[in-house]
């Protein structure tokens, strides 16, 4: 089952946090490096602030200054992972150093 | 009836072969909608010709047969509608590797009772799944004992079956680490579904409680070393066991205290002990232990006239700081009222009255208008017992609260009103599942 994982944070939160986080998020790459489980790198995203959203309606192109959902918890990053069931990826979001301080949130990707 | 029992043994039959196979045939595919689908024409067949011709000497095999014969093409069809040709061809293999050596199929009830059970699923949704699936219970059956119109129930368990199917809930039996946790949510699943049964009297089929109590010997089957799993059966047997003396002939409301232990079930009495000493013995006690040697100690009161009050408040002391629920607090009061008096009771429940979650619960001011008129507050004995009244929606219970209004005396009395009165008679209240154990 693949999965991506999003990670969805408080920024004011984010800018706050203790540096330790990076060193955390160090540590939780190499476990997933280690298991093997990822097929595709992950990511951490700029802040919301740094968002453009676009829709096209009819043959204009309207272009929204920010993200697409103004929330307190915004994606701040993703990594992917293919896991034999819901439990073990459930096991590896509660490992995310993130879950501490925003949450993560487990989509499957649909079947090809 | 021999003719009656008969038939509820071939059913009983039908819905365990039928069972096994969901869970088998889901299992390996996650598709429970599948799965049900796959079996749906030959489980329907079996409800009907069982109870007439017998059951066949291997349920399993006759199950697989007729789904594979008569029911396929229809299977076939709503499949495809429902989950993909792929998942169709998938399933239809299945079917053809069970049929081969329908005696060989491993019982994965449990893993699909922990898949129905997941914390990924709606909770409110997990009883009727595990119902539907383990026991073939249709949406129809299930909307009428959820009180859920026929429709919704249908469409939440089609979402639920998709998010099984989707979100990769396992079907496995959890590690021994993560087992207690989520062992709790299989058995409040299955106490879901014995309380919803509890109010059921005139036994309309399915008996919920029954199905329940089904599900719980099961799980106590498959995980013999689980005895929160025993004490929760055994709490289900002590509130069934008291059943058939909960109503009077012409229907009127029994209260614990005045119900007549003859017609208490002694066999299920007896299960009920031999699990909970076998669950006592096996380690520490959990919330279902708890309750169910509280239900214990009122059998011993009344079969044999042990003084177990004082063991009744302290089972509820310790009940009362695992749970933290206002409802545990305000049957412990009740019972606090048998060994200090009504006095201390009151006392007791003051805590409880700024509770918002009591402020609407019926038993909450049954309890005390009948503590308040044990103490000869007369008046505000008569407020609480016609708000209990007014919360009251069985009718049964409104006419016995109505003669409690009835039996206050007339006049404002503060004088102390004799022991053993009004408020003896209307017992204890319930347990915090909202089952009635002592009425």
């Amino acid at each position: 089952m693949r999965c991506m994982m999003l990670i969805h944070h408080d920024e004011a939160a984010l800018a706050k946090a203790p540096p330790s986080l990076w060193g955390d998020y160090a540590a939780f790459n190499e476990a997933i490096a280690k298991a093997g489980i990822s097929f595709q790198p992950g990511n951490r995203l700029q802040p919301s602030s740094a968002a453009s959203t676009v829709r096209v309606a009819g043959d204009k192109t309207a272009v929204l200054d920010g993200p697409y959902a103004d929330t307190k918890e915004q994606l701040a990053g993703y990594f992917m992972i293919d896991v034999p069931d819901l439990d073990q990826a459930i096991a590896w979001a509660a490992r995310c150093p993130s879950a501490r301080h925003g949450s993560i949130e487990i989509r499957p990707l649909a079947p090809a | 009836m021999e003719t009656g029992e008969a038939r509820r043994a071939a059913e009983r039959i039908a819905r365990e072969s039928f069972g096994r196979l969901v869970a088998f045939l889901a299992a390996r595919t996650r598709d429970l909608a599948a799965a049900e689908d796959a079996l749906s024409e030959a489980f329907a067949a079996a409800l009907r010709q069982w109870p007439e011709s017998g059951v066949p000497e291997s349920p399993a095999a006759w199950l697989l047969t007729v789904a594979r014969r008569r029911g396929a093409d229809a299977a076939r069809r709503r499949a495809v509608e429902t989950c993909g040709a792929g998942r169709v061809a998938l399933m239809a293999e299945e079917l053809e590797a069970a049929a081969s050596s329908p005696e060989a199929i491993p019982d994965r009830r449990l893993a699909l009772m922990f898949a129905g059970a997941h914390p990924a699923i709606d909770r409110g949704m997990r009883a009727p799944l595990i119902l539907q699936a383990v026991l073939g219970l249709t949406a129809m059956e299930l909307a009428a004992a959820f009180l859920v119109p026929p429709k919704a129930m249908g469409q939440r368990l089609v979402r639920v079956k998709n998010r099984i199917r989707d979100t990769g809930i396992p079907f496995r039996v959890p590690d021994r680490e993560e087992l207690p946790e989520r062992l709790d949510a299989v058995l409040e699943a299955i106490y879901a579904a014995y309380a919803r049964g509890w109010h059921e009297l005139d036994g309309g089929a399915p008996r919920l409680a029954e199905e329940a109590i089904w599900l719980g010997q099961v799980v106590v089957g498959l995980l013999p070393d689980a005895p929160e799993a025993k004490g929760m059966l055994a709490l289900m047997l002590y509130a069934e066991a008291r059943r058939p003396a909960r109503r009077s002939d012409d229907g009127a409301f029994v209260p614990l205290e005045e119900q007549d232990v003859a017609r208490w079930d002694r066999d299920a009495l007896a299960a009920a002990e031999r699990l909970l000493r076998e669950a006592s013995a096996a380690g520490p006690s959990g919330r279902y232990q708890i309750e169910a040697a509280i239900q214990s100690a009122h059998v011993a009161r009344r079969l044999g006239g042990a003084a177990t009050w004082p063991a009744i408040v302290a089972l509820y002391d310790h009940l009362l700081a695992l749970t933290g629920s206002p409802v545990v607090a305000l049957n412990r009061a009740v019972a606090l009222a048998e060994t200090d008096g009504p006095g201390a009771a009151l006392a007791a429940l003051d805590p409880l009255a700024a509770d918002e979650r009591l402020a609407g619960y019926q038993p909450y001011w049954a309890a005390r208008g009948a503590l308040l008129a044990r103490a000869g507050r007369t008046t505000e004995a008569r407020e609480a017992l016609t708000l209990a009244l007014g919360l009251a929606d069985d009718p049964a219970v409104r006419a016995h609260l109505r003669a409690r209004l009835e039996m206050l005396p007339e006049a404002v009395d503060e004088s102390r009103s004799p022991e053993g009165g009004i408020a003896r008679r209307l017992g204890s209240a319930p347990q915090n599942n909202g089952l009635e154990h002592d009425a």
